[in-house]
């Protein structure tokens, strides 16, 4: 019996670390060629057989993408840090806000209107990608970071997350500190918020990381290049980089490394993200 | 709650709702009226918004006739079509091994989820750079066991193979996470009772798991073909639609129409398209899901 069920366990254990092995190499080894290429000089980042180790280590790529005529990836860089914070202020605080609305302080019609809030969610932005430009264009905010960070304040699928987690708080928490004579405003800011933080530090997150990779929005929105978020501008090198890829791989790099921080310290409330039915 | 129904209940109702009802009506309905408006209009941005002129359907009837939506179609066709059964392997794969326990199971879902936190634009700056025809990691690694690879995004057969091969990657570790959820949820007495009817591996992942998990695989479908009609950010990035329009897809198309060329009614009117063809798609499968998902567990 002994010598039958080992080998086949044996067999079964090696075949699971072998795709193991394969699951990880594939989702590895473009980062570490990225992370590679970067260090090369013009001349090193073309080689057969492929060098994982540059020969000469160079900061060339890193210099460059510092230097670039006409763009800067610092301002770039610092666009992308204030936009993410502003963007995730705005569509984290509208959305609880209203949230505190429909899961406790109901009136007559609003369970209507959180209907509709939900119907929001099922039109693609595709289709209100055009009209929101011209509305801008309108109102003109083209251009603007108003204009970027406006549409932030239509967030139904957070409004809807938060909710859910605030009907979960007990109202006696709420109705005694009502009594003790703490307004609404009080009640929201000393009661409510603190008693979702799980849930808000999840949408702040999720809602951080989504700004700082979004792509088409800043793309159409903001045309100056001093305003463009660090997406568009690496969206822009690519063009113009196209026999340069360490240049192009070092500004990957930068533009990875500052969200990967960010999960890293922070990857419980991702974690849960997903688990609530989560954004990408 | 129990609150008195106060002035100062209404004007606190009032002020927590404002922003967001602000953002709701003058970002998602009154866009959604207004690209409606659009899409029976000649309208061009660069030309002042009085010379705008109702055209009736000819925008839809441009689009349906011309030459060019049956092959933006056939390319998301082919997107989907590639895409949908990578991701679904995948995903339930690596979420089979997340499944398990073993040593470094918490830098391997790190590591699994690390391409899904990436920006797409950096993704596909270095997916381009992976899939290069002749110095590229990909062909590089396929010429180590003999095999000479395609130009990938400069060849027009393997442009939408190497965007999904990217995609695939880059998607992998978020549905796995979905996958991993439902793979939680299944009751151990399941395997415990197939087991003493000798069931083996095999027959265990095909006769109770997949099964079992059938519903989320079900969402995951209906979801990446709403996200895959719509893909975007990849494409243009990595083919601009090219090479020769080999990899044109509607948001692309969209995309240029609106903000390439003005032509607003069109763009609109081809929105519209794409959000009836995410319909159709959608329903045609809770129609076919009564073949497949099983809601009995």
């Amino acid at each position: 019996m002994r010598e039958s069920v080992l080998p086949r366990r044996i067999l079964k254990g090696s075949l699971f670390y072998l795709m193991l092995l394969l699951i990880v190499l594939f989702t590895i080894l473009p980062f570490v060629w990225m992370l590679s290429s970067s260090f090369k000089g013009s001349e090193a980042i073309r080689t057969i057989p492929i060098r994982w180790i540059p020969e000469r280590p160079t900061l060339e790529g890193y210099e460059r993408v510092f230097n670039m005529q006409g763009f800067s990836f610092a301002r770039a860089s610092l666009n992308s840090l204030l936009l993410s914070v502003a963007c995730t202020l705005v569509a984290v605080g509208s959305a609880s806000m209203a949230a505190f609305v429909f899961a406790k302080l109901p009136f007559r019609g609003s369970n209507r209107l959180f209907g509709l809030y939900l119907a929001t969610m099922m039109i693609p932005g595709t289709v209100t990608m055009v009209p929101n430009y011209i509305i801008l264009r309108m109102l003109g905010l083209l251009d603007t970071y108003t204009g970027l960070i406006l549409p932030s304040l239509a967030n139904a699928f957070g409004v809807f997350l938060m909710r859910q987690s605030m009907m979960s708080v007990n109202d006696a928490y709420m109705e005694s500190a009502y009594l003790d004579g703490a307004s609404l405003y009080v009640i929201f800011f000393r009661i409510m918020l603190p008693m979702v933080l799980p849930t808000l530090s999840t949408m702040v997150l999720l809602s951080f990381m989504g700004s700082w990779n979004s792509y088409l929005w800043p793309l159409i929105v903001l045309t100056s290049t001093d305003k463009q978020t660090l997406q568009v501008v690496l969206g822009n090198m690519n063009g113009m980089y196209k026999n340069n890829e360490h240049v192009l791989m070092a500004g990957a790099v930068l533009t990875i490394l500052p969200i990967l921080v960010v999960y890293l310290i922070s990857q419980r409330y991702v974690d849960q993200g997903i688990s609530l039915g989560g954004l990408k | 709650m129990y609150l008195p129904d106060t002035a100062a209940r209404k004007r606190a109702t009032l002020v927590f709702l404002a922003p967001s009802l602000i953002g709701v009506v003058g970002f998602c309905l009154l866009p959604i009226l207004a690209s409606a408006v659009f899409s029976f209009m000649d309208y061009d941005l660069l030309m002042p918004m009085n010379t705008m002129k109702y055209v009736g359907f000819s925008n839809f009837t441009r689009i349906l006739t011309g030459g060019e939506f049956p092959k933006v179609l056939l390319h998301t066709l082919t997107y989907l079509g590639l895409y949908l059964p990578l991701i679904l392997i995948t995903s339930v794969g690596q979420a089979l091994i997340l499944n398990q326990s073993f040593r470094g199971h918490g830098i391997f879902r790190t590591v699994c989820y690390t391409p899904v936190i990436t920006s797409w634009v950096a993704a596909a700056v270095v997916w381009q750079w992976v899939l290069s025809g002749k110095y590229g990691l990909l062909n590089q690694l396929l010429a180590v066991v003999g095999i000479t690879g395609p130009a990938w995004l400069n060849s027009k057969e393997w442009a939408m193979p190497g965007i999904v091969l990217a995609a695939v990657w880059k998607d992998t570790g978020y549905y796995a996470l979905m996958v991993l959820a439902a793979l939680k949820s299944i009751d151990p007495g399941c395997y415990e009772a197939a087991a003493i009817d000798g069931a083996t591996g095999l027959k265990k992942l095909t006769k109770i798991t997949l099964p079992l998990i059938s519903p989320t695989l079900f969402l995951l479908v209906v979801i990446n073909v709403i996200y895959g009609l719509q893909v975007f950010d990849s494409v243009l990035i990595m083919t601009g639609g090219g090479p020769g329009g080999a990899t044109t897809v509607f948001l692309e198309r969209i995309y240029k129409y609106a903000f390439k060329q003005y032509k607003m009614g069109l763009a609109s009117a081809y929105s519209w398209i794409l959000f009836a063809l995410i319909m159709i798609f959608t329903a045609v499968q809770f129609r076919l899901q009564r073949k497949w998902v099983n809601y009995d567990a």
